[in-house]
C-alpha cells in the first residue's frame, strides 16, 4: 500500500501528505516556500511590498503632519528642502514640503493609502466580474459565450486607459453634482476595474473549456448538480492558479491606470490626493528648482508598481511548472 | 563483440527538490546483434528511464551515478571498439550521430510525435538529410522507399500528406518509417502500439518484425504488455522499481517464471482460456467489507415486484445519433455536409444482475452510445427504457428535474482516475456530495456512509480527509468506483474503466467490480476495446463496429465460437501472453477489417442489401442479410 502511494503521487502535491500538521508547517514543505526561499528579488519586493501597504494603512499614526488639515498648514513652510529645518518656523521636514508647505513625507503616506485603495478595490471588482463572466462563457458556450466574448473583443481593442477615461467621464456625468466629490473615488474605482475585467474573463474561459471536458465535471453533472454548482463548486477551485496571478498583474496596472488618471486630473479629487496627483502637482515645480515635490511621489509609485509586478511575474513562474 | 548493446551496473538518481529518486538501480543486460530484447514493466518500473539514458535525452534533473553502456555497431568497431553512451556529452557531436542516426526510438503517442506543421515526407528526408550523405533527390527517393515498406500504399503521395491526413495507424507508420530511414542498428520501440487498436496493433508488430530481419537491425521493445512480449521478443528482461527481477529468454521465461513478481504478473492479465468461475490473481488483492448502509439497500427493494424484477432493467430500441461535420466557408458556414453515424439503429437489452459488455474499435461509437444513455448527448431517433423493478421509466422522456432522482439509478465509472476526481476536494467531499445532493441522511450518517463506501473498495476509512494526488491510479479509481455507489444505483456503465490501468492493478480492479456485482446485485454495462478483459468480465458481449452491433452472444459462444468476420478478425488480432497461441502474422486483417463494404457475403454492407440481427441459435445474433438463409429463424 505504501509503495503504491508513493508511485501515483507523480504529480507534485500542494500540500504535504500527513493532513496532521499544522497548516503553517504544511505551507514551509511547498514549492512555492522553497521557491521563494530561492529568490531574493522576490524577497526584496515582497518585503517592499508590504512595509509600503504597512505604511499605507499606519499613515495616520506614522505620518508627523496632518497635511489635508488646512488648519495646520502654515505658508511658511513652503518650498522647504528636504532633510532640512525650515528657515522660519523651524519644522523639520524629512522630505521637504510643497507650495502649500505641505509635507511630502506626509502626502505621500496619505497618497499611498488612495493609491492602493482604489487599485485593490478596482482589482477586486474586476476580478468578480471578470470571473463570473469568464466562467458562465465558457461553461454555458453557445451565444452567451459568443455575445460576452464579441464584448470583451472590442474592448480589447481600445487602450485601456482611454476606456477608463470615457467610463469615468460618463460616470461622472451620471452623479447628482452634489454628491461628485464623495462619489469620486467609487466612479474612479468602477471605471478603473471595468477596464480590466477582460483579462480575467478570457483566461477563466480558456481555463473553463479545458476543466469542463474533465471527468470529474460530468461526473458531477451524473450526480445531478446544477450548472452553477458545478461552476462555483468544482470548475471555480480549479481555475483559481491563473486568476491569482492575473489579479497580481492586474493591481500593478489599476495602480498606474489609476495615477494615469489622476496624473491627467481626472482622478482623485485634489480634497484626497493619490500618488498620481501628487505627481501631477510636483510637474509644476520641477523646471523651478523643487525637485523633491515631483521625485518622491513617482519613486514611491515606482517601487510599488515594480514591487506588485515582480510579485506577480514569480507567482506565475512557480504555478506554471513548465516554465522552470 | 558479439553484443551490440551492453548495459552494465546501471544507476540511475533522480535529483529532485524532495530528495533523490533512485530511477534506476544496477540493471545490466545486452541486446545482440539483430536480436529482439523486451524490456517488461509496470509504470514506474524505470523503464523508459534506461531508453532515454540509452539515447542520450535523459530529463535534466537525472543523472547516471555508475555504470556503463557499451555501444558497439560496426561503424564504432572500425572505429577502434565499443562507444560508452554513458560518458558522452548528451549535445555533442559523437552523441547526436549515433542518436537517430544508429540508435533510433519510436515513442507511444503517434498523435503527437509528429510536427503538425510539416509534411510527413519533409520529416522523415530531415533525419536522413542529418545523418547521412545524400542530396535532397536521393533522400525523396529513399524516404519513398522506406514509406512503401512500412505500407503506405501510395508512398510518393504520402510525402506530401501532412500527419493530420492520417490515421493514428498510419501514423505510427510514418514514425516507424521516420526512426528506420537511416538504417540504425538498433531500433528502441517505447511503448509502439500502447496506443492503438488491436487490429492495428498487430499489423505493426508485424511491420516492426518484418523490417528488423530486412536490415538487420536489433530492436528493444519496451512494454508492459506481456502479450506482445509473448509474440515479438527473444529475450525478455522484466523490471520492477528500477530493478531487474528477471531475465532469460523468451520460452524460460514463460514457460517457468522464477520469481514471485513474474509470476504474480502472468497470473494477473486476463487470457481466453481461464476456466469458468476462475479468478485473475492481482498482486495486492483486496477485501471488500460491507456495512450495515449498503445492506439497507434490501429493505428498500421491498416495494419492488417480483414479476417486474424479471424483466429485463435496460432495453434499447433502435438508437441512432449522427454528427454533420461542414466543410469550409470562412465563417464556419459552408454548404458541404458530411454526416457520420456514430450510433446506427443499435438496438439491446440488458439483464439485471448481469453484466453486458459492449467491445469494439476506436471510433465504433461505444463512448458516444453511452453518453446517450446518461443523457450528456441526445439521440436523434430511439427509446431507452429503464425497469427499477416497479415499473418501466422513458429516460429519453425524463424533463431536467425529474431526471434528478433518476440519477440515483444509474451511474457511471469513467477511464482516466486521474481527470475524473476533483484535485480540490477531499476524498471525503467527493465521497458525500452525491447524498447532499440528493438530500440523502444527516451529515453524521454520510460520512459514516463514506467510511463504509470506503472500505467497500478496500481503502482504508482514516484517508477520507486526503486530497486525490495522494492516491495512486489504482487507489483513485476505486474511490471513482466509490462514489459511483454512493447513491446505491441499480446499473453502472463502466467506460473503459480499467485502461488506463496497470496489469495487476487491472486484475484487482476487475475482481472488485465483480465482488461488487455478487454482493450488491448490480447491473454492468462493461464498455471496453480489450476483449480478453470483457470475457473476463461479462456474462453477454456485444461487438460494435462502424456505430452498429454486429455480433451480441452470451461469453461463452461468442468467443468461442464466432460467427461474424468482424469478431473473429479482432480476435486473431488479440496477441496473447501464452507461447501456445501466438499471433498468425500472415493472417492478418488489413486496413480495411472494420469497413462493413469488404465484409464477405452474408454479412457485407454496401447498402444493396437489407441487413438485421438474426439468432444463430440460442441468444447468438449476428447482422447477416435479411435473406441469407443462415440462424434459426
Amino acid at each position: 500500500m505504501t509503495e503504491e502511494t508513493q508511485r501515483g503521487a507523480s504529480a507534485r502535491p500542494v500540500f504535504k501528505e500527513d493532513e496532521h500538521l499544522p497548516f503553517w508547517k504544511r505551507w514551509m514543505d511547498t514549492d512555492i516556500w522553497h521557491s521563494y526561499k530561492k529568490s531574493p528579488v522576490i524577497i526584496i519586493a515582497s518585503i517592499a511590498f508590504m512595509l509600503l501597504i504597512l505604511s499605507a494603512i499606519f499613515a495616520p499614526l506614522i505620518s508627523p503632519y496632518t497635511p489635508f488639515d488646512p488648519g495646520s498648514l502654515n505658508l511658511m513652510n513652503g518650498f522647504t528642502e528636504p532633510m532640512s529645518k525650515n528657515d522660519f518656523t523651524g519644522d523639520y521636514f524629512f522630505l521637504g514640503t510643497d507650495d502649500q508647505g505641505r509635507d511630502v513625507f506626509s502626502t505621500i503616506l496619505f497618497g499611498l493609502r488612495i493609491s492602493l485603495f482604489v487599485g485593490l478595490a478596482a482589482v477586486l471588482f474586476a476580478m468578480t466580474l471578470g470571473v463570473i463572466l469568464g466562467l458562465i462563457s465558457g461553461y454555458l458556450g453557445g451565444w452567451v459565450d459568443g455575445v460576452i466574448m464579441r464584448v470583451a473583443d472590442i474592448q480589447m481593442t481600445f487602450p485601456s486607459i482611454m476606456v477608463a477615461m470615457l467610463l469615468y467621464g460618463v460616470g461622472k456625468g451620471l452623479t447628482p453634482p452634489d454628491l461628485r466629490d464623495e462619489m469620486a473615488l467609487v466612479v474612479l474605482i468602477i471605471s478603473i476595474g471595468l477596464s480590466e475585467w477582460v483579462q480575467f474573463a478570457r483566461t477563466v474561459r480558456g481555463a473553463t473549456l479545458v476543466e469542463r471536458e474533465k471527468e470529474y465535471v460530468q461526473a458531477g453533472h451524473l450526480i445531478g448538480l446544477s450548472k452553477w454548482a458545478i461552476m462555483l463548486r468544482h470548475i471555480l477551485p480549479n481555475v483559481t492558479g491563473p486568476i491569482l496571478v492575473i489579479a497580481t498583474i492586474s493591481l500593478a496596472l489599476a495602480i498606474i491606470a489609476e495615477a494615469t488618471l489622476s496624473f491627467l486630473g481626472v482622478g482623485a479629487p485634489k480634497t484626497e490626493p493619490s500618488l498620481g496627483t501628487l505627481i501631477n502637482v510636483g510637474r509644476q515645480f520641477i523646471l523651478s528648482g523643487e525637485w523633491w515635490i515631483l521625485l518622491f511621489p513617482s519613486l514611491t509609485l515606482l517601487a510599488l508598481a515594480l514591487s506588485v509586478n515582480l510579485f506577480g511575474d514569480w507567482l506565475r513562474d512557480v504555478l506554471n511548472p513548465k516554465l522552470r | 563483440m558479439d553484443k551490440l548493446l551492453q548495459v552494465k551496473d546501471l544507476r540511475i538518481h533522480f535529483h529532485l527538490d524532495e530528495g533523490v529518486v533512485e530511477a534506476v538501480k544496477n540493471v545490466s543486460f545486452d541486446i545482440p546483434h539483430g536480436g529482439t530484447v523486451a524490456l517488461v514493466g509496470e509504470s514506474g518500473s524505470g523503464k523508459s528511464v534506461i531508453s532515454q539514458a540509452i539515447m542520450g535525452i535523459l530529463p535534466k534533473s537525472a543523472k547516471i551515478e555508475t555504470g556503463e553502456i557499451l555501444f558497439c555497431d560496426e561503424a564504432a568497431l572500425a572505429q577502434g571498439g565499443p562507444i560508452d553512451i554513458s560518458r558522452l556529452n548528451p549535445a555533442g557531436t559523437t552523441m547526436q550521430d549515433i542518436r537517430g542516426g544508429r540508435i533510433s526510438i519510436i515513442f507511444q503517442e503517434p498523435m503527437t510525435s509528429l510536427s503538425p506543421l510539416h509534411t510527413v515526407g519533409n520529416q522523415i528526408m530531415e533525419a536522413l538529410l542529418l545523418h547521412r550523405p545524400v542530396s535532397v533527390a536521393e533522400a525523396a527517393e529513399l524516404t519513398k522507399d522506406m514509406l512503401r515498406a512500412v505500407g503506405f500504399p501510395d508512398p510518393a503521395r504520402a510525402l506530401k500528406t501532412y500527419p493530420f491526413e492520417l490515421s493514428g495507424g498510419l501514423r505510427q507508420r510514418a514514425m516507424i518509417a521516420m526512426a528506420l530511414v537511416c538504417r540504425p542498428s538498433l531500433l528502441i520501440a517505447d511503448e509502439p502500439t500502447t496506443a492503438l487498436d488491436v487490429t492495428i496493433q498487430a499489423q505493426i508488430l508485424k511491420i516492426i518484425r518484418d523490417l528488423q530481419s530486412e536490415l538487420g537491425m536489433a530492436v528493444l521493445m519496451i512494454t508492459h504488455d506481456l502479450g506482445v512480449v509473448a509474440n515479438v521478443a527473444k529475450d525478455v528482461v522484466v523490471m520492477y522499481h528500477g530493478e531487474i527481477m528477471e531475465r532469460g529468454n523468451l520460452q524460460e521465461i514463460y514457460r517457468n517464471p522464477q520469481h514471485p513478481y513474474l509470476k504474480a504478473l502472468l497470473a494477473a492479465v486476463p487470457r481466453f482460456d481461464m476456466e469458468p468461475g476462475e479468478r485473475l490473481k492481482p498482486i495486492r488483492s483486496i477485501e471488500t467489507k460491507t456495512g450495515h448502509l449498503m445492506a439497507e439497500r434490501e429493505n428498500q427493494n421491498g416495494s419492488q415486484k417480483p414479476e417486474e424484477l424479471e424483466k429485463p432493467i435496460l432495453k434499447v430500441d433502435g438508437l441512432r445519433k449522427s454528427f454533420t461535420i461542414r466543410k469550409g466557408g470562412v465563417f464556419g458556414s459552408g454548404k458541404e455536409r458530411n454526416t457520420v453515424h456514430a450510433v446506427n439503429n443499435v438496438t439491446f437489452q440488458v439483464k439485471r444482475g448481469q453484466c453486458l459488455g459492449l467491445v469494439g474499435e476506436s471510433g465504433c461509437g461505444k463512448t458516444t452510445l453511452s453518453k446517450m444513455l446518461m443523457r450528456a448527448l441526445s439521440p436523434d431517433e430511439g427509446s431507452i427504457t429503464f425497469n427499477d423493478g416497479e415499473k418501466d421509466i422513458d429516460i429519453l422522456g425524463l424533463d431536467e428535474k425529474s431526471l434528478v432522482p433518476f440519477r440515483q439509478k444509474m451511474q457511471f465509472i469513467f477511464q482516466d482516475p486521474f481527470s475524473s476526481l476533483n484535485p480540490r476536494m477531499t476524498v471525503g467531499d467527493i465521497l458525500t456530495e452525491p447524498l447532499v445532493i440528493h438530500n440523502i441522511g444527516t451529515p453524521q450518517s454520510r460520512k459514516e456512509m463514506a467510511e463504509e463506501l470506503m472500505e467497500l473498495v478496500g481503502l482504508d476509512r482514516r484517508h477520507l480527509k486526503r486530497y486525490p494526488h495522494s492516491f495512486s491510479g489504482g487507489q483513485r479509481q476505486r474511490i471513482g468506483i466509490a462514489r459511483a455507489l454512493a447513491l446505491r444505483p441499480e446499473l453502472i456503465i463502466c467506460d473503459e474503466p480499467v485502461s488506463a490501468l496497470d496489469v495487476s492493478i487491472q486484475a484487482q480492479i476487475l475482481n472488485l467490480l465483480k465482488d461488487l456485482q455478487a454482493k450488491l446485485g448490480l447491473t454492468y454495462i462493461f464498455i471496453s476495446h480489450n476483449l480478453a478483459v470483457v470475457d473476463y468480465i461479462a456474462d453477454d458481449i456485444a461487438v460494435m463496429c462502424r456505430g452498429r452491433l454486429v455480433e451480441m452472444a452470451p461469453r461463452e459462444s461468442l468467443f468461442k465460437n464466432p460467427i461474424h468476420p468482424y469478431t473473429k478478425g479482432l480476435l486473431k488480432a488479440v496477441p496473447e501472453p501464452s507461447l501456445d497461441h501466438l499471433l498468425d502474422f500472415n493472417h492478418l486483417m488489413n486496413e480495411k477489417a472494420s469497413n462493413p463494404e469488404s465484409w464477405p457475403t452474408p454479412f457485407t454492407d454496401d447498402g444493396s442489401q437489407q441487413l438485421a440481427l438474426s439468432d444463430m441459435s440460442g441468444e447468438h445474433y449476428v447482422r447477416t442479410h435479411v435473406n441469407s438463409g443462415l440462424g434459426v429463424s
